[in-house]
Parts: C-alpha cells; sequence; structure tokens
C-alpha cells in the first residue's frame, strides 16, 4: 500500500506540503487582486464607511442600543444561570425523575433554534395567557435564559463532575450534609473550572440577545441589531449595521481573550 | 452523651466495635468478616500488603463505604442501622486520608473553620480561636492565611489534622496519612500524630511506617486479604509474629532486599 503511494506522488512529505501552501498563497493573492480592480470603491465606501452617517450614529448607539444589548444579555445570564445551575443539580441527582426532566429539558432547547424560542415566548405568552402583561425586557430575560439554560447546564455539569471525589469525602467526613458539601466544597469549585466555557456562554448569548429585535421595541428599547437595521433603511447605508457589528465585537473580543487566559490558568494550576 | 442504638448496647468505653464486616465491591469480596474492637485512648495500627483492605475498613467506619453485611459500633452508635444519622457521627469522628483532600478554593483557616461552622453551629470569633489552636498544635500557626497549593505535601497534612481536630473528635481514623509524601517530609506528620497519641487521643492508623507502629500503638492488627490475621501488642505482632503470613509481610518490608522470593 504504503510503495503504491509513493510511487504515485513520487514527493516528499514535506515537499509535497510546501508546494500546496505556495499554491494556496498563489490563488489568495489572485482572488485578492481580482475583488480589488473589480470593485467600485467610492460605491462602496459610501454603503459601508459614510462618515456623516456614522458621525450621526452617536451616542445613541452606545447610550441606547450598546447599554440594553449589555442589559438584555445580563439579565438573560442571570436567569440562564441560575436554572443551568438547577438543571445540572438535577442530572446529577439520584433521582431518577429528576434526571429525565433535566435531560429532556436540555435536549429540547439545544435542539431548537434560539429564533423559534423568541417567537414562542414573544409572542406565544401573551396569547397564550392573555392579560398577563410582561414587560419586553422580562420577555427577552426569559426566552434568553431558558435558551442559555440549556448549555450553561451541561457547563456546570461537567464541572461539578470534574471536582475530585476526595473533595465530597472530606466534607462528609467533617459532617457535612449531602446538601451542605454540594454548597460549600463543590459548586465553589465547579465553577472556578468552568469559568472559561461560561464566558463563551456569555458571548454566544450576546449575540443571541440580537434576536430581541423579533418582539419589536420602542426606541428606547432598541439594542444594537435592531438599532443598525432600522437606521439602514433610514439612511439607505450599511454603515450603521457596521457600527453596530463593532460594537459587538467592543465586547465579544475581549471576553474571548478573557476566556483564553482563564483557560491557560486553570490548565497551568493543575 | 453517647446515643446507643437499639441493636446492642457496647460498653461505653469501647469506641470503635465491628462485628462480622464484610464488604463487596461487584463479585469482589474485599473484606470477609471482620472484627475489630478499639477502646477510648487506644491507639491502633493496621498493618498489612496493599490490597488487603486496611482502608476498606476504615471507610466502612463512618460509611465511606457502604458494608455488605455486619455491624459497626462507633461512638456507642449502631451506624450500619438505617435510621442512623451518619452526619451527627461523622462530625465527632475525624479522618485524615492518604491525598490530604485539603480545599483548595478555601485558605487554611478556612479550611479549618468551614465545618465548625456550617455543621456545629460554632460563631465565627469562636471557630477562628479553635482553628488557630490547632494550627499550632501541628506546628504551622505561621500559614493560617495561605492556600493549599501553597503548601509542601506534609503541611497540607499536618493541615488535613488540624482540620480534622477542629471539630473536637472523640476518635481519629488516619488513613495512611503519610503514603502520599517525600520521605523527607514524613517525620513531621508522624511527630504530630505521636504528640496526639500522647496526648490520649484515640486513634485507628492505617499505616506502613512500621517503626511508627512499633513505638506509638498499643495494639497493631496485621490484615491480609480482607481477613484479620493476627493482633497484639507491637513487641508482639512486629517483633516476634505468630503467624507465616505476617512474618513474610514484615520481612518483605523490613528488609525488602533480602525478602524470601515466593513469600506472597
Amino acid at each position: 500500500m504504503s510503495t503504491e503511494v509513493a510511487g504515485r506522488t513520487r514527493m516528499s512529505p514535506r515537499r509535497r506540503g510546501r508546494l500546496v501552501r505556495a499554491a494556496q498563497y498563489v490563488v489568495l493573492a489572485v482572488v485578492v487582486l481580482v475583488v480589488a480592480l473589480v470593485a467600485d470603491w467610492s460605491q462602496i465606501r459610501r454603503a459601508f464607511f459614510d462618515p456623516e452617517v456614522m458621525a450621526a450614529q452617536f451616542p445613541r448607539v452606545l447610550t441606547i442600543a450598546l447599554a440594553n444589548t449589555v442589559v438584555y444579555t445580563l439579565l438573560g445570564f442571570a436567569f440562564g444561570l441560575v436554572l443551568g445551575l438547577v438543571l445540572a443539580l438535577m442530572r446529577l441527582s439520584r433521582v431518577a425523575p429528576y434526571r429525565w426532566i433535566a435531560t429532556i429539558y436540555i435536549e429540547f432547547f439545544r435542539g431548537l433554534p434560539a429564533l423559534l424560542v423568541f417567537i414562542a415566548i414573544g409572542t406565544g405568552v401573551p396569547l397564550a395567557f392573555p392579560g398577563t402583561f410582561l414587560n419586553r425586557y422580562v420577555i427577552v430575560m426569559l426566552a434568553l435564559g431558558l435558551v442559555g439554560a440549556a448549555y450553561i447546564a451541561e457547563t456546570l455539569r461537567a464541572g461539578i463532575q470534574a471536582v475530585p471525589r476526595g473533595q465530597v469525602e472530606a466534607a462528609r467526613s467533617l459532617g457535612m450534609s449531602s446538601m451542605r458539601a454540594t454548597v460549600s466544597i463543590v459548586i465553589p469549585q465547579a465553577f472556578r473550572i468552568v469559568l472559561p466555557p461560561l464566558t463563551n456562554e456569555f458571548i454566544m448569548l450576546t449575540k443571541d440577545s440580537s434576536l430581541a429585535y423579533l418582539l419589536g421595541s420602542t426606541l428606547d428599547q432598541q439594542e444594537l441589531a435592531q438599532f443598525g437595521r432600522q437606521a439602514l433603511t433610514e439612511y439607505r447605508s450599511l454603515t450603521p449595521v457596521l457600527v453596530a457589528g463593532s460594537c459587538y465585537l467592543i465586547i465579544t473580543i475581549p471576553l474571548g481573550i478573557l476566556a483564553r487566559r482563564l483557560e491557560a490558568r486553570t490548565k497551568k494550576a493543575r | 452523651m453517647v446515643r446507643t442504638s437499639r441493636a446492642s448496647t457496647p460498653s461505653d468505653d469501647l469506641v470503635i466495635a465491628v462485628d462480622g464486616l464484610r464488604k463487596s465491591f461487584g463479585d469482589l469480596e474485599v473484606l470477609k468478616g471482620i472484627d475489630l474492637q478499639v477502646r477510648r485512648g487506644e491507639v491502633v495500627c493496621v498493618i498489612g500488603p496493599s490490597g488487603s483492605g486496611k482502608s476498606t475498613v476504615l471507610r466502612c467506619l463512618n460509611l465511606l463505604e457502604q458494608p455488605t453485611s455486619g455491624t459497626v459500633h462507633l461512638l456507642g452508635t449502631d451506624v450500619t442501622h438505617p435510621d442512623c444519622d451518619i452526619d451527627r457521627v461523622r462530625r465527632r469522628v475525624g479522618m485524615v486520608f492518604q491525598q490530604f483532600n485539603l480545599f483548595p478554593h478555601l485558605s487554611v483557616l478556612r479550611n479549618c473553620t468551614i465545618a465548625q461552622q456550617k455543621v456545629l453551629g460554632r460563631s465565627g470569633d469562636e471557630a477562628e480561636q479553635v482553628a488557630r489552636r490547632n494550627l499550632e498544635r501541628v506546628g504551622l500557626s505561621d500559614k493560617v492565611d495561605a492556600f493549599p497549593q501553597q503548601l509542601s505535601g506534609g503541611q497540607q497534612q499536618r493541615v488535613a489534622i488540624a482540620r480534622a481536630l477542629s471539630m473536637d473528635p472523640d476518635l481519629m481514623l488516619f488513613d495512611e496519612p503519610t503514603s502520599a509524601l517525600d520521605p523527607e517530609l514524613v517525620g513531621d506528620v508522624l511527630s504530630v500524630m505521636r504528640d496526639l497519641a500522647e496526648d490520649g487521643m484515640t486513634m485507628l492508623v492505617v499505616t506502613h511506617e512500621m517503626a511508627f507502629a512499633r513505638e506509638v500503638a498499643d495494639r497493631v492488627v496485621f490484615m491480609d486479604a480482607g481477613l484479620l490475621v493476627e493482633e497484639g501488642p507491637p513487641e508482639q505482632v512486629i517483633g516476634a509474629p505468630r503467624e507465616q503470613r505476617t512474618r513474610s509481610f514484615l520481612q518483605r518490608v523490613l528488609d525488602p532486599t533480602h525478602a524470601e522470593p515466593g513469600g506472597a
């Protein structure tokens, strides 16, 4: 077999790898060149980087849109964290029905597009329970939290299971009840272990908070995605979308770096 | 006061009373009927080859492992009785593990106070006083604010002892407390345990340290293959063992280079 392959290529793997890489660079350069020549740059600049339109977005993009994105995300994350912790403990419970309920919940919400959940909560709940007035912030918190909880629960479960068995044995030997050992000894350690993946869940929720645009809103309640979309139709320029997108990156990129740093630190600590 | 169970009422003096203890993991029978008694103030060392079930006996006492059959009386309470509130018994029984098992997210001081507060309901001030006293007792007064991972293995194990002592236990269980330590750190831990024995603490120690057993123990128990083979004063069990199995074990441990082949 191996002689057959060697016979066909007649090239050392290293030389072959170098050739493939060189070919990739050439293709990339050609593509960039063609795009640069074909594109109508003044048109593109007007569509994406119109300085006047850009200036017009401030300060509202920060004071209203970015602020609302942060508030929605924090609300959703807080709710998701509480629900996720309950679900994680249920999945690890000795009581079988608890485990079933948690598993069904997690599989259900992880399997659905977040979009559908937002539609269901935003329009379905007011329809199903007429007369109940749900604040828009509460609706977003519910929808984001319900979706986030499914992912957070699995992350926390892994963290709880990663705490060495000896920790529980030591706590129980000191006379702590199972509940007390879980609360005082296991969960604090589990949270440290899952801090990096939890940061990633937060980034995911930040982006998913854009789905709040489905729910319709007053100007004061707009978050980044809706703000950008409305300004897009207003100015007939993509510039506001670009501004809104940059605002997401202002949140997500530093958090991504933080997550990687935390991960490196926990790896070193072991 | 010692709560006595309805099953039997061993004398108040008897801190541990094990009767026909058996333990199986799946098809593997690790303990094949153990009888063991420890009186108040006694220091008993359990020796034997690895895999003989020494640690399992210890772990069955405070129900870290559930015995398959037999009864265990701890401080006068039948812990194998289904109605037994094991948490109430455990708070009076200190346990020290081979791997220390300190809580890595808590400072040394907090390691020693958390159970006092959460389990015994002591105030923060009282718990801290007790913890500081016990940390001084194990020679680590200067480490109260350190975190476990900043300490050597020997220091960690001494904190673990202080943590157990802070609960004011009536009995201390040691599960190979020096087996995970670098040789030069073993002495500090053993000397703390020796002081403890001299202060009259009731201790059950699973150990490979023959010199310690010979010097400190009131009684030595030799276990092999899930059975209690021989027990008696150290000068007899270690000095002049009656059983062939004890003799071949001791020969291997005390003089590994000249062990007779096939001694096991």
